[in-house]
């Protein structure tokens, strides 16, 4: 029973990685019906930034402390903001009315250029993550069930976004807006909102998100590489996928189901076969729910 | 009569058919037995191409895991030669076989998804053959290292030692190949894929099976691509899961895209832009992928046909806007 229980707390810490991800996967979805392929590539240069912001800091003061993790967040997010609405701007909007197929090619190509790009500016080798910037306390709730300082940071942090983001999407005007916009473009254009400005708002959050969470990734697992944003960007896109994509809430559940089933399988399965667990899932959605738990219908027949 | 209708069907004239031929045949004999290499490498993934092309190209399924089919058609081949002492030439049959029947397994259940979603369920099998080769399944694929020790290739008596024959061997299915899709494409399975690419719904309406014509394509085309990895055995007695990476299905993927979907001179182009150039510009070979990607951006906005596309699907994309 307690092994369960820390089983689940582990579960729901990755399960929030996941959650942040998909939350860029299932926004862009909303506004375009395509697959933000380079999302991954994207996540995995926020693990990158956060390494190089962290590492400037510290050399810069002369010793590290919690303290300085919060600038080089913003930091973070905002760099990789920027480069998804470049992305948007460059790869995406020429395509827009060009079919399925020319968006997604699009998506894989930038996916290469960024993780190519990673490969040689920072080298092939495993990057790690200073040490001792969160505090290595744990809480003990039980006997044997113990919460660590990094995930209570995690699970704060992601939290703290996921409400926000929520909030943004479902109270103010250009959250409406987003939200019409994923309806229809054309309706949306003739109700006088600026449609190209409102993909470039998601293309500003999604990526500021998924940035921020490669650098908590980053800092929790100390160490990655190069190939942190396709592993971590399929995962994230199953719980896109899991919650019903283009629905926000959704993204939330999916990630953080998917990261409870992915402990408890490499817990009581095989750690070498979670990774498989989590694909069969996917299949599963797709052949017999491709709604997805919250979402709309996907395999339509156009 | 007999020109007008190669014309329409887009075949090239005898003369430049042998001329292509003998040149292919010519042309590794003054270079060395690296670029000799690279020539096979080109003809298998050619090869590949076009059993990709089939799927993707005609009957318009994406398909990014590729890969594992080619890995599977080699672990086929590895395993018979290495457990039961079949000659690798015997194993060739079963490679297709295998790989064809997971073809038909695999896509049997997801073939009413579309688009993107079928996309990422073959990324998702694709990841699910390279971890079961990996976490060495049934104990036989020798997990992480894979397989070794197979015996050399011996046709009729004769064995296959340097590059020069392998390449001849691969260039012998190549041609293969090449007759087999070309008369594809123009059959009534291949009229058939063509109409389900551009429009399920109407040829449903129409009275093809698109059911029965997409299974057949994922079909094809996987045992093909069995047959290019039971080909790589020939040459390399080594296996690995490697071969079923995702890399590997998105450099199968952009073969047949950046030629030019369902064009079967775009494949060679794709082949040529993909394998044969970086191997020779092997000090670029860090900057590959980034350039890859560069080129799949670019021509996604420039020229979303190809390079060398296939004359109706240049049609119906320039129709469209």
């Amino acid at each position: 029973m307690q092994q369960l229980l820390q089983q689940l707390i582990n579960g729901i810490t990755i399960g929030s990685f996941y959650a942040l991800v998909a939350l860029g996967y299932t926004m862009v979805y909303g506004v375009l019906k395509m697959i933000n392929f380079a999302h991954g590539g994207l996540f995995m240069w926020g693990a990158y930034i956060g390494l190089s912001g962290l590492s400037f800091l510290i050399a810069r003061l002369g010793h590290g402390g919690p303290v300085i993790m919060a600038p080089v967040a913003v930091i973070v997010m905002m760099t990789i903001a920027l480069f998804g609405v470049l992305i948007e701007r460059v790869a995406y909007r020429p395509l827009r009315s060009a079919g399925r197929l020319a968006p997604v090619i699009s998506a894989l190509g930038a996916a290469f250029i960024l993780e190519s790009l990673a490969r040689n500016l920072y080298g092939a080798s495993w990057k790690t993550y200073p040490p001792g910037l969160v505090p290595t306390g744990r809480i003990v709730l039980l006997e044997n069930v113990r919460i660590s300082g990094m995930q209570v940071l995690v699970l704060a942090v992601s939290f703290l976004l996921m409400a926000a983001l929520y909030l943004f999407v479902y109270r103010t005007r250009i959250g409406t807006a987003m939200r019409a916009v994923s309806l229809d473009h054309e309706v949306s254009r003739l109700m006088g909102i600026d449609v190209d400005r409102i993909i470039a708002t998601v293309f500003l959050i999604g990526p500021g998100l998924g940035g921020l969470a490669g650098m908590i990734v980053g800092l929790y697992y100390g160490s990655f590489d190069f190939t942190l944003g396709w592993v971590f960007g399929l995962k994230a896109f199953i719980s896109a996928i899991l919650g019903g994509i283009g629905n926000i809430p959704g993204a939330m559940l999916g990630g953080m189901i998917l990261g409870i089933i992915e402990t408890l399988g490499a817990g009581y399965v095989s750690p070498q076969w979670k990774d498989v667990i989590a694909y069969v899932i996917l299949i599963l959605i797709l052949i017999f729910r491709p709604t997805g738990l919250l979402g709309e219908r996907v395999a339509e027949k156009l | 009569m007999v020109s007008l209708r190669a014309r329409l069907r887009q075949v090239p004239p005898l003369g430049w058919q042998v001329g292509l031929l003998a040149l292919a045949i010519l042309l590794p004999l003054p270079l060395n037995d690296y670029y000799r290499s690279v020539l096979w490498r080109t003809g298998i993934y050619a090869i590949l191409g076009l059993s990709l092309n089939i799927i993707v190209g005609y009957a318009g399924l994406f398909q990014l895991g590729h890969a594992a089919f080619y890995a599977l058609g080699a672990y086929t081949s590895a395993l018979l030669n290495l457990h039961f002492d079949v000659p690798l030439v015997l194993t060739w049959p079963v490679s297709i076989l295998v790989a064809a029947v997971f073809g038909y397994l695999i896509s049997r259940p997801i073939l009413h998804l579309r688009g993107d979603y079928l996309c990422i369920v073959t990324i998702a099998f694709g990841e699910v053959v390279r971890l079961a080769l990996v976490n060495n399944i049934f104990g036989i694929t020798g997990g992480a290292n894979g397989l070794s020790g197979m015996d050399q290739t011996v046709i009729f008596g004769l064995t296959l030692r340097s590059p020069l024959h392998h390449y001849y061997l691969v260039l012998f299915f190549l041609v293969l190949t090449l007759v087999a899709v070309r008369r594809l494409e123009n059959s009534r399975l291949g009229r058939a894929w063509m109409y389900v690419r551009e429009d399920e719904m109407a040829a449903e309406a129409m009275g093809v099976d698109t059911t029965r014509a997409k299974l057949l394509a994922f079909v094809l085309g996987s045992g093909w691509a069995g047959l290019a990895g039971a080909l790589y055995v020939a040459r390399i007695p080594v296996v690995s899961p490697d071969l079923a990476r995702f890399i590997e299905s998105v450099v199968m993927f952009c073969i047949v895209v950046l030629g030019g979907t369902g064009s079967i001179p775009g494949v060679f182009v794709g082949t040529l832009g993909m394998i044969t150039l970086p191997e020779i510009f092997r000090f670029l070979k860090t900057w590959r992928d980034a350039w890859m990607g560069g080129a799949m951006v670019a021509m996604m906005i420039a020229r979303p046909e190809g390079l060398w596309p296939s004359r109706r699907i240049r049609m119906e994309i320039r129709e469209e806007e």
